[in-house]
């Protein structure tokens, strides 16, 4: 691969120009100067850190220590998830559920496309195994996160809705039916009009990047389609488990719709 | 045919206790003042809340069946309906009886009508009729009804109207039914016996009080 290497005064000379544009923001007075520049410092720092743990990652090639970080990663996207809900259930559900969503989302599907498709040897090579699923997790997170929060706030605002058509006989599987298809639908739209507009309004990320690092077009695509597939599965069964598990903790065993199981949105 | 709506030591928000027996067809009225708790012993009837205490239709606990078939008997018909598709019709199990629809004021075209363009009087007699449709689907079975102030949005007319029809229904099918009502009117042309919340109780009032 003839991959032009990037030295740090080349990625400095685009720091300088950040700074340039954060000066210009300050003598203009819009007030985002600060946070542009707190932003760059942490992906400066937060990336710079990442790139250690994988370089060393990489070296090791050790399944526990990829199985520790893939942990760590899923427990921070499972937080993630429940952070970006208006009204999360209590009591640890809104963590619990997030997380389950997010380990079926991506631990499974980077597991199923590790051992079946891409065939790495050994499977959990982390050079394979990290990106992919890193890459899983905060695709699918947006989309579980957005079924979740739909789910638990048009469940709170229509209240009188699903509580008269309880009262009317209905099972809560029924009550709550057209709740349920919206969350699932406004979960998977971000990812079906990403992959409806793929190549055509914008290259995909990953792609990208790769061809930047050398690869030849025709094995980046693959790879962009495997990757937006396996994103879309994970979101899909993600968001599926999400909204089961979520709308079912809102009724109880005597199929009552129990709000105060929500708790009030954040300010 | 018809069976009897007992409540046994019921308990929900302030109401302790409450005990009653509305025999197969009968009308109990059930007034008190704005926020003692009628709604809610309601809703504890038709099992919507948590509550103590448990509720008998003939000789079947709330709690021996899955709530949502609970529900489908002792039909609670809230004082502001809820509606969710765009179409009338959508919302009814079957299609109702032409003469049902006509002693609401209706006409068989008013199953496509738009939800949005109801009035709130329309609201109450189609919600009345939706849930009577449910309960009527299952001829040979008990049923009960809870009636949250049914007719509050209703000129005199209409009342007099849906008041006679229920009547007529209610006989017919045998359901005991607990109304929610504050005129003192209303009460005496419908209620066998009317019930009064003081407190955290239930005191039994004369059918006609105020006579």
């Amino acid at each position: 691969m003839d991959v032009i290497a990037l030295s740090w005064w080349q990625l400095a000379l685009a720091a300088v120009m950040v700074v340039a544009l954060a000066g210009c923001t300050a003598a203009m007075r819009l007030g985002v100067g600060r946070s542009l520049l707190i932003a760059a410092t942490r992906t400066v720092v937060q990336l710079a850190l990442i790139g250690l743990v994988l370089e060393a990652l990489f070296a090791a090639e050790r399944l526990l220590w990829v199985a520790l970080m893939a942990l760590a990663m899923l427990l921070i996207a499972g937080r993630e998830v429940m952070a970006r809900q208006q009204r999360r259930l209590r009591g640890g559900w809104a963590f619990g559920i997030g997380t389950l969503a997010m380990f079926l989302s991506s631990f499974a599907v980077t597991v199923l496309t590790l051992t079946v498709i891409i065939g790495p040897d050994p499977w959990y090579r982390p050079q394979y195994a990290i990106p992919l699923l890193g890459m899983l997790l905060g695709n699918t997170m947006t989309g579980v996160a957005l079924a979740l929060d739909r789910l638990t706030e048009s469940a709170w605002r229509q209240r009188g809705v699903i509580e008269n058509r309880l009262m009317l006989g209905q099972p809560w599987q029924e009550a709550i039916g057209d709740i349920r298809r919206e969350a699932m639908r406004s979960g998977l739209m971000p990812t079906i009009n990403g992959m409806a507009a793929a190549g055509l309004v914008s290259l995909p990320g990953m792609m990208t990047g790769q061809i930047l690092a050398g690869t030849a077009p025709g094995l980046a695509v693959k790879y962009q389609i495997l990757i937006m597939f396996a994103i879309a599965l994970g979101t899909g069964f993600g968001a599926l488990a999400a909204v089961a598990a979520g709308s079912r903790r809102l009724f109880d065993s005597r199929e009552r719709l129990r709000l105060d199981r929500l708790a009030p949105p954040r300010k | 045919m018809g069976a009897a709506l007992r409540l046994e030591a019921l308990s929900i928000g302030a109401l302790r206790g409450v005990g009653l027996t509305l025999v197969p067809g009968e009308v109990v009225c059930l007034s008190g003042a704005s926020g003692s708790g009628k709604s809610r012993l309601l809703r504890a009837i038709a099992d919507l809340e948590p509550h103590k205490g448990e509720a008998w239709l003939g000789e079947t606990p709330c709690a021996s069946l899955p709530a949502h078939q609970w529900r489908a008997r002792v039909m609670l018909v809230p004082a502001e309906s809820h509606w969710w598709a765009e179409w009338v019709g959508e919302h009814l199990v079957t299609p109702p009886a032409e003469a049902d629809l006509a002693a609401l004021g209706f006409t068989a075209g008013v199953l496509e009508w738009e939800v949005a363009r109801l009035s709130s009087g329309e609201k109450q007699r189609l919600a009345l009729l939706r849930a009577i449709t449910v309960l009527d689907q299952h001829p040979g079975e008990p049923g009960a009804l809870l009636l949250d102030e049914p007719t509050a949005n209703l000129d005199e007319a209409t009342t007099r109207a849906v008041e006679a029809w229920l009547s007529e229904r209610l006989r017919q099918r045998g359901w005991p039914t607990l109304w929610v009502a504050h005129d003192r009117e209303q009460i005496r042309r419908v209620a066998h016996r009317h019930w009064q919340i003081e407190g955290q109780r239930l005191v039994e009032r004369e059918p006609r009080p105020w006579t």
